[in-house]
């Protein structure tokens, strides 16, 4: 319930401070967004807050030859354009050397020592001036800040996508994390009704076994569980052409770690579920698979929902397994393990960088903001765990 | 391009189709197989219906069973087996005490100490208190969506979001990461941030204080909403102001949720490993645990010591998971 709020000082220190915490959390991300669709070039010569602002630098521009001047009423000139046309440059000053750029102001002009005049205008055009007639070969140099209008762009992302292999990575994720998804959900959902609604021996030493193995870190099962693969791979499933990286190998990886949350949750869920429901349907004479599959599978939809965005997110967004089980390179490398070869060779290349990132983000945000009740469901029944 | 994708997509219904054929038909086979139908004599019926469905349950919970054992179980007890050896042969406890007198486990032993103390405590912090403040605000929604929002970005992908605002260029030139144009407005030398001991370490933990301050948001939120409305009330009577009713009243009713919290957020801590491996790859002295075993196991291709490395991660999880299990057992009775 809402209720209306009296204006406080202590009030407006309350909704600062949460402000200030909002634009904190915001702030990185947003930064990463705005760079990926802004001009490489400028990318890397001013912050991304100065995006909308027209950025400056400074350059230099070597003028025409002798070859270029027109006589005209007895004065010999020179024309020329510091831009390339349709760039919305302009200049903001300029000077005769590298250390004197703000010498002039646009439409200024510079009487040089022989005599002849120079005229920067604010569009780039320039005119030399000359009672004499120009006889030099190689054209003197221009020194100026130009003001480059804000660029953006989605070159980055169609370079990243194509060139720096993020949009294989990405069909490479979907085809590691659907499977992962789906088959951990499948395998703990008929797991979770035996412990919770059936009889039989050993069932209270596995469910403290499964809240147990919730803790397990990852690193105590890599080793062995790559030794068997390799081992695998070696005698006798290369015989069938099988590699021991394989994406039925990183499947079921993900199933055997995701397995534990899975149970749990599942099973919280469905011990909760009436009980009525099950034992009519007992005395009717159905079968433990048929109450599963009519009854106690569609009533568990929301927690079948809260794990699968758990596991989606957890195996879109894990590196670890992907790179122990499923390696770099050889076409398939998901997109966490491009993106962090892209920061090892890339590191400088923000506009390659920032792309990338968002792309690999997109996916996980999109399904967190469609389905966060789901997500937050979950969260609130299994954080025992530790993800 | 388009190939792979239908080799995707196939993969994917196959793995799917396969794993409920097995549920469905094993199912099916027993009521087949052991079928009690054609039997007249009501003994010998109840009988093999006792059978049939005292093997039901081992096919329901027998996958899972199965792949926990191969997946988990085993290869704990493997690992444990391998930290005692060297490159196939028994070496005893040699591998634990190369680690003990090694720069780099030090180093990292004590990073991950560093990060134990401050991840958990500042996303914990930081939670309650958003929680708190937000708890009756009209903007509430759109404030803790903002910030529970990092917790859907990969951790390289955060990662890549901070090393772009740590960025350094050198003093004359302008500044592209925020960090260091903050700095420089307020007058500062701009700096390597990433390379600067010990405060390294700190950078690297904001990015996971970042991410994490929104599950202890939401946990502890939905805690906070479970407080009574009347010692609220009680309280407001009494003339308590916001301060005192946040550390008497609520902190001590959300107190278990802070518990939870606190523990999930360490377990997590304690395996970081994407962050480090992205944002330094252990360099400057920012070493962790879960990164030095990655980089022992490939790198070194020296399965023993990661093992033994593995194994110190696994010890320090053991407290949290005795109690987990014996707060599991306690509720089932």
């Amino acid at each position: 319930m809402i209720k209306a709020q009296k204006f406080t000082v202590g009030n407006a220190i309350k909704h600062l401070i949460v402000l200030t915490f909002v634009v904190l959390w915001t702030l990185p991300t947003a930064g990463l967004l705005v760079s990926s669709v802004r001009d490489a070039d400028q990318l890397i010569v001013s912050g991304w807050w100065t995006a909308l602002v027209p950025t400056e630098r400074n350059e230099a521009h070597r003028t025409q030859s002798a070859d270029a001047q027109v006589e005209e009423n007895g004065m010999f000139r020179i024309d020329g354009q510091l831009f390339r046309e349709g760039s919305g440059r302009s200049v903001v000053a300029w000077g005769t050397g590298p250390r004197t750029l703000e010498e002039y102001e646009p439409g200024g002009t510079w009487e040089r020592d022989d005599g002849s005049r120079i005229t920067i205008e604010s569009d780039g055009s320039y005119t030399w001036l000359s009672d004499e007639p120009f006889e030099h070969t190689r054209g003197i140099r221009l020194f100026y800040i130009a003001a480059i209008p804000p660029r953006f762009t989605l070159a980055n992302y169609e370079r990243v996508l194509e060139a720096e292999g993020i949009g294989r990575a990405f069909i490479n994720s979907v085809t590691v994390t659907l499977p992962a998804t789906f088959i951990p959900i499948l395998i703990a959902a008929f797991a979770a009704y035996a412990l919770s609604w059936m009889t039989f021996w050993g069932r209270t030493f596995f469910l403290a076994a499964i809240v147990g193995l919730l803790v397990v870190p990852l690193q105590m099962a890599l080793i062995p569980v790559l030794s068997t693969y390799n081992w695998l791979g070696q005698t006798w499933i290369s015989s069938l052409g099988w590699e021991p990286r394989s994406y039925l190998g990183i499947w079921l990886a993900h199933t055997g770690f995701g397995l534990p949350l899975a149970v749990y949750l599942l099973r919280n869920y469905m011990v909760g579920l009436p009980k009525e429901i099950m034992e009519s349907a007992r005395m009717d004479g159905a079968t433990h698979f048929k109450i599963f599959i009519s009854i106690v599978l569609p009533l568990s939809i929301p927690a079948l929902a809260s794990f699968a965005i758990f596991q989606f997110l957890w195996v879109w967004n894990d590196l670890l397994v992907a790179i122990v089980f499923l390696g770099q390179g050889e076409g398939r490398t998901v997109l966490t393990a491009q993106l962090r070869e892209l920061l090892g060779s890339r590191g400088d290349n923000w506009e390659i960088l920032t792309a990338g990132a968002f792309i690999t983000m997109i996916v996980p945000l999109v399904v967190f903001i469609s389905m966060q009740r789901y997500f937050v469901r979950g969260m609130l029944a299994g954080s025992v765990k530790g993800g | 391009m388009l190939q792979q994708l239908i080799l995707a997509l196939w993969a994917i219904v196959l793995a799917i189709g396969l794993s409920a054929l097995f549920f469905i038909g094993s199912n099916l086979l027993l009521d087949r197989v052991l079928t009690s139908d054609h039997l007249r004599d009501d003994d010998a019926r109840s009988q093999r219906d006792d059978i049939r469905e005292s093997i039901r349950p081992w096919i329901f919970i027998g996958p899972a069973l199965l792949l926990l054992a191969l997946y988990l179980v085993v290869p704990v007890f493997y690992t444990l087996w391998l930290s005692l050896n060297s490159r196939g042969e028994f070496v005893g406890f040699a591998n634990y005490l190369w680690a003990f007198n090694n720069r780099g486990f030090q180093i990292s032993v004590r990073n991950n100490l560093l990060w134990l103390f401050v991840v958990p405590t500042f996303s914990t912090i930081f939670g309650l208190l958003i929680a708190y403040l937000t708890d009756r605000m009209w903007w509430r929604n759109i404030a803790r969506s903002l910030i529970f929002l990092p917790m859907a970005i990969s951790f390289v992908g955060a990662s890549v979001i901070w090393r772009f605002i740590y960025d350094y260029r050198g003093p004359g030139d302008d500044q592209i990461g925020l960090l260091n144009a903050v700095v420089v407005a307020l007058g500062g030398d701009p700096q390597a941030w990433i390379a600067l001991q010990p405060l390294n370490n700190f950078l690297l933990m904001a990015i996971m204080v970042w991410i994490q301050t929104g599950f202890a948001m939401v946990l502890l939120g939905a805690a906070i909403r479970g407080v009574p409305e009347d010692t609220i009330e009680a309280a407001n009577m009494d003339g308590a102001n916001e301060i005192q009713m946040l550390f008497k009243i609520v902190i001590p009713q959300v107190w278990g949720t802070i518990v939870v919290v606190w523990t999930t957020i360490t377990v997590l801590v304690l395996k970081i490993f994407d962050v480090v491996l992205a944002m330094t790859n252990g360099q400057w002295q920012t070493q962790v645990l879960a990164n030095l075993m990655f980089d022992i196991m490939f790198r070194a291709g020296d399965f023993g010591r990661g093992s033994t490395v593995a194994v110190f991660i696994m010890l320090a999880v053991l407290p949290i998971m005795w109690w987990n299990v014996r707060q599991a057992r306690k509720e089932m009775g």
